[in-house]
């Protein structure tokens, strides 16, 4: 191997991806800003939510992603039980021909967090029904290996709430869940800006999932350049492995052989 | 007889089928799931299943989000 590569794919099922960014479509003005941002990011995976046939809507998401070869991830956003994500997960597999699914299960509209209970009983149904199930949970450790055990594909924590932009607020819960994890990692929600991207690859994350801190930027395809850059970067320093954080300094240059002063 | 089509109440003749519902809402050839009474309904029996008084279709595509 290269001293300097780090290119090394992302598997998840036996798929593998050449990018690490996953990419949510909500919440960008345009489908050409979309469009844009999606070319910008590299991404090779992008969400997509089910909604009721809009006969107005012009334009499609589908039609953009597979135009530039960008697998369909459908999520059950917007589900409070776990019946209703798995008809969502249903539908979403007749309508697109995937058997991939992002599981989203929230427990009120105020923090779209995960609702735990719901969210174990909708992927124990959808990966018995037989298919590959990416949930997005809390930043818990003991529920992700729960998530793991009941077949899902990935687990997909956390940073901080949907669209709060607050980064990963739990750093060592993150790195609990990479250290006990099988699956791929998947940093999910709360990414702000490039650092917390790059925060989520420093500790062990095998990808990140974002949508607004792309699409609600001020320059989304400037921003998801940056989210691709800070992914790979993040990836680059984990397997570089960091040094330990030291309290006090540790001079870089020798103190041997300084120039006397006559003192 | 009336149906529940995405929420909303609609007339329809006795003897429509799910792909006669479909086809009211989108022209869309793919992309688009149909429930009827929360049961999916494969794209291949749309134009066999026939739909009741009272009955509820639920037609999905996908849109931006997450």
């Amino acid at each position: 191997m290269n001293t300097t590569d780090a290119s090394g794919p992302l598997v998840i099922a036996g798929r593998e991806f050449g990018s690490r960014l996953i990419m949510g479509t909500g919440g960008a003005p345009s489908l050409h800003v979309l469009e844009e941002a999606l070319i910008a990011s590299g991404t090779e995976l992008t969400t997509v939510a089910m909604r009721r046939v809009d006969p107005s809507m012009k334009g499609s998401v589908l039609e953009l992603l597979e135009r530039h070869g960008i697998g369909v991830l459908p999520n059950t956003a917007g589900c409070f039980t776990s019946g209703e994500a798995v008809m969502t997960a249903r539908l979403a597999r007749e309508a697109l021909g995937t058997e991939w699914v992002k599981l989203e299960v929230v427990a009120d509209e105020h923090t779209l967090l995960p609702d735990p209970v719901e969210l174990l009983d909708a992927a124990e149904r959808l990966v018995a029904e037989g298919f590959v199930v990416l949930p997005y949970t809390n930043d818990d450790p003991v529920l992700a290996q729960r998530l793991e055990q009941a077949g899902c594909a990935a687990v997909m924590p956390l940073g901080a709430p949907i669209g709060s932009g607050l980064g990963v607020r739990n750093p060592h819960n993150i790195e609990l869940i990479v250290e006990r994890a099988g699956v791929p990692v998947i940093l999910d929600a709360g990414i702000g800006t490039a650092s917390d991207a790059a925060l989520a690859m420093e500790l062990g994350c095998d990808a990140v999932l974002l949508a607004t801190a792309v699409t609600r930027a001020h320059r989304p395809a400037l921003m998801a350049a940056a989210m691709r850059s800070a992914v790979e970067g993040g990836r680059a320093a984990r397997l570089a492995g960091r040094i330990p954080r030291r309290r006090l300094a540790q001079a870089s240059s020798p103190f041997e052989g300084l120039a006397g002063t006559g003192a | 007889m009336r149906v529940t089509i995405n929420g909303q109440a609609r007339d329809l003749p006795d003897g429509a089928t799910v792909a006669a519902v479909v086809s009211q809402v989108t022209d869309a050839e793919r992309g688009v799931a149909v429930a009827l009474n929360e049961e999916v309904v494969p794209r291949a029996a749309w134009p066999t299943t026939p739909v009741r008084d009272a009955d509820r279709v639920e037609i999905l595509t996908a849109v931006q989000g997450g």
